[in-house]
């Protein structure tokens, strides 16, 4: 009972994500143009650029979303026909380590840093002051009234 | 004979920037001879102002036996163009950068009465090195004022003066040229005063509270106009480029961004050397790096390595030159950080929870944020480089890093406005703003209630955009609230100061407001349309009625008049043009903008073609940008911000410190 319920919502699930709604296509595409760059023009995105061939793959890519094809398929498809150069997102891979790490590790190394610094400085030294600092203190507000 | 006395000028201001940084020099063994800088740089920014003054009027001339009018002016260019021309060339915009380096140069005599005599002399003559660096290059490298047969490349050396010349590229005739460079100059090169000034002081091995509060103003100046002129750059690239966005993480954008992210950094860590004689090596640091930030912008958009919209079409050679003088600079003055910093003394201490460790964090988000461009802008230029690989990096890479840095940047603000300095209770100030939080939630929740977004994800950042967004708008509002302790009349005792970091704050909310709602609610449609056509972009439909054709000055123009209706409702005429210059054969759309106060309905009509029935038609665009005036106008309130800041009395330039007068003026009395 219940595996024939789950087979059947199973069914409805992929039913509607195979239904293609035009608004949510259209959504998928605009995003997509956003990441791909029309190759002739000077770092323009398809989405941007009214070259020519930037209308031919923005065509293409409707039609490939209307095939049915993912996004990550879109992509894969356009990088080995255009390069890696053809997609604004690069790719998560050896050569892009640093490109992708380093802000995220400066700030994470930072924070480190900083509380590291602060521990040692509270070890090294206390905030509260010596009673002699502290007849100071009292003669200095005295004063300044 | 213009042409000779700017090229006199010229050489004249290049001669006494060698002088200024030499008297200096020598002041070393000859006691008295740096005090002649100061008169020195004054002279300099005479000559240069000579130099600038005469290209003008080559150009208003249109005089085409000197080269670079030849390359790009043109009888037929209206007047206001010819003289903006004089800086819309490589060679121009660099006469304009020495004449920006050499005025500020002059400034520091000018405004400098506080300063102790031998900060001040070391700085002139920091200043002077740089002058002679940057006007030598443009003098031998670089020479707008070179006569047709001085070319050095010979391949524009013709026997006679030509009768007409090539005219400038259409897209930079427009009113924007006339602000946006010498906005983003006189921010770029005001960083070179905090350059000097850091290295003045490293050589002086005195870094206290006095210098943090005397490079503020210049901070702020050249922050300011940073602010500015890179937000006229956005607002130019939007109405004239004819693509609807204004920011495209395009190399030469962020060159301009990466010195205003280190300025950024370096205003808020200033405040904590000031008030609090801390992070001193980390401020004299960041005003180091502002000003190699700004050179290398400068070297990016002349170097060639990059494929912008923006970029000069320079060869390499003179790119090699600017790299050279950018590390050069740059090396020495980083090397004598290198030396000096660690004799710099820790300064004052704080507690983990405080205004200090507030805006520490800021500092190293906003470094992070910094490099995330800086690699994003460069990691290209060397993959191709060094491994001969092509790649791209573009808006995704930035939302994902470069993104959530700043959002947690953003959302520390208000709660770090409100901190003590020393020490703070954090669960107060959770207090005080809770109602701020309160408001700032309830107006994001609304916003997201009229938004439909493709997926949940989407749906998701357009209301953390949003809650950022109101966040510092009503946490900035707060803060006025609290020091107004209610009362309309107390704001007006409030410093000036606190107003300028109130504007500059909500100004930022503004903006993130404004690119939020612009980016994920834009609507959008390109057509190939003919007279008679229609298009639709969501609840907006578009009727393509008639053409007409209106000529200009220089250009020829096709123009489309379109009726733009919202589900029936006349909203306005759209008028967008389609226009030829004959005189550098070369086409550009003149996009038309139906105003009003937040949104923009945004139409270009380009690439002219004939249908398979003979029809005229054009690719025709059609945006609604909504909140996008917002995008422009909070980076303005940032800058105005800044510039209130700077009229506060307390900073004003030789205003003594109060109670602590610098001791050095009356060591070198004693001495």
């Amino acid at each position: 009972m219940i595996r024939g319920l789950l087979a059947a919502l199973c069914l409805l699930l992929a039913a509607t994500s195979a239904l293609a709604d035009p608004v949510k296509d259209e959504a998928r595409a605009e995003a997509l143009f956003r990441e791909v760059r029309c190759i002739q023009c000077q770092s323009e995105s398809i989405a941007d650029s009214h070259a020519p061939i930037a209308a031919d793959m923005r065509r293409q890519i409707r039609e490939d979303i209307a095939a049915g094809k993912d996004d990550n398929q879109i992509r894969e498809e356009l990088r080995a026909r255009y390069t890696d150069y053809v997609l604004f997102r690069p790719r998560f891979a050896l050569s892009n380590l640093l490109l992708w790490s380093l802000p995220p590790l400066i700030v994470l190394l930072g924070a480190g840093l900083l509380f590291w610094l602060n521990k040692r400085s509270k070890i090294s030294r206390s905030y509260d002051l010596t009673p002699e600092e502290n007849e100071k203190l009292r003669e200095i507000m005295k004063s300044d009234d | 004979m213009i042409a000779e006395i700017g090229n006199f000028c010229l050489v004249l201001a290049f001669m006494l920037s060698v002088a200024q940084a030499g008297v200096v020099l020598a002041g070393w063994r000859i006691r008295g001879l740096e005090r002649f800088s100061e008169g020195l740089s004054l002279a300099a920014a005479l000559a240069i102002i000579g130099a600038f003054a005469m290209l003008i009027t080559a150009f208003v001339q249109s005089d085409f036996s000197v080269l670079n009018v030849y390359q790009h002016s043109h009888t037929d260019k209206p007047l206001l163009y010819k003289i903006t021309g004089s800086w819309g060339s490589h060679e121009g915009s660099m006469l304009l950068w020495c004449l920006i380096l050499l005025v500020y140069g002059a400034f520091i005599t000018l405004r400098g009465g506080g300063l102790s005599d031998g900060l001040k002399h070391k700085a002139l003559g920091v200043q002077g090195l740089l002058g002679a660096a940057f006007t030598g290059f443009t003098l031998f490298s670089s020479n707008p004022l070179w006569r047709l047969a001085e070319d050095p490349n010979r391949i524009w050396a013709l026997e006679k003066a030509p009768l007409q010349g090539l005219s400038l590229n259409p897209a930079l005739q427009d009113p924007g040229l006339a602000f946006h460079p010498p906005m983003l100059y006189l921010g770029y090169v005001g960083f070179s005063v905090v350059f000097s000034f850091a290295v003045a002081a490293l050589i002086e091995g005195r870094l206290d509270r006095a210098w943090a509060r005397w490079i503020r103003p210049w901070v702020l100046i050249a922050w300011s106009f940073l602010t500015a002129g890179i937000t006229l750059g956005a607002f130019w690239a939007y109405y004239e480029l004819g693509w609807g966005g204004w920011w495209a993480w395009d190399p030469v954008e962020n060159a301009s961004f990466m010195p205003w992210l280190a300025a950024t950094a370096l205003l808020h860590s200033a405040i904590v050397m000031e008030k609090r004689d801390a992070l001193k090596a980390w401020t004299v640091f960041l005003g180091l790096l502002a000003f190699t930030f700004s050179m290398l912008g400068a070297f990016l958009v002349r170097s060639g390595l990059l494929t912008s919209v923006h970029a000069f079409a320079v060869d390499p050679q003179r790119g090699i030159l600017l790299l050279t003088i950018l590390l050069v600079t740059a090396g020495a003055g980083f090397a004598l950080f290198a030396l000096r910093a660690p004799e710099l003394k820790p300064g004052g201490l704080f507690a983990p929870i405080s205004r200090e460790a507030a805006l520490v964090a800021n500092n190293l988000l906003l470094s992070a944020a910094l490099c995330s461009v800086f690699l994003g802008t460069l990691y290209p230029i060397l993959m191709q480089a060094v491994f001969n690989k092509t790649m791209s990096v573009g808006e995704p890479y930035y939302l994902a890093v470069f993104g959530p840095i700043m959002i947690a940047a953003f959302a520390l603000i208000p709660i770090s406005a409100l901190m003590a300095w020393k020490r703070a209770d954090l669960k107060a100030i959770v207090q005080r703003l809770g109602i701020a939080f309160g408001v700032a939630s309830l107006a994001a929740a609304v916003g997201l209630l009229l938004y439909r977004g493709a997926t949940w994800w989407a749906e998701a950042q357009y209301l953390a955009g949003l809650l950022v967004g109101f966040w510092l708008i009503f946490g900035s509002l707060k803060l006025l609230w609290d020091r107004a302790e209610g009362k309309l009349r107390r704001l007006k005792g409030l410093p000036l100061a606190t107003w300028g970091m109130l504007l500059a704050h909500i100004g930022l909310g503004v903006f993130v407001l404004g690119a939020v709602v612009e980016t994920h609610a834009k609507l959008g449609a390109t057509q190939v349309m003919a007279v008679g056509d229609s298009l639709t972009a969501g609840r907006y439909q578009m009727h393509f009625n008639e053409t007409f054709a209106e000529m200009g000055s220089n250009y020829d123009a096709q123009g489309g008049v379109f009726s733009i209706t919202e589900q029936g409702r006349a909203v306005c005429d759209a008028r967008p043009q389609w226009r030829y210059y004959s005189a550098s054969r070369s086409s550009q759309s003149e996009v038309w903008l139906c105003f009003t106060p937040l949104s923009d309905l945004y139409v270009v009509m380009a690439q002219p073609q004939t249908l398979a029935d003979g029809r005229a038609a054009w690719s025709v665009r059609f945006f609604y940008n909504p909140w996008v005036r917002l995008i422009f106008f909070g980076p303005l309130l940032m800058a105005i911000g800044g510039l209130v800041s700077l009229a506060d009395r307390r900073l004003r330039l030789g205003v003594p410190v109060k109670g602590k007068k610098p001791k050095s003026s009356t060591e070198k009395v004693e001495a």
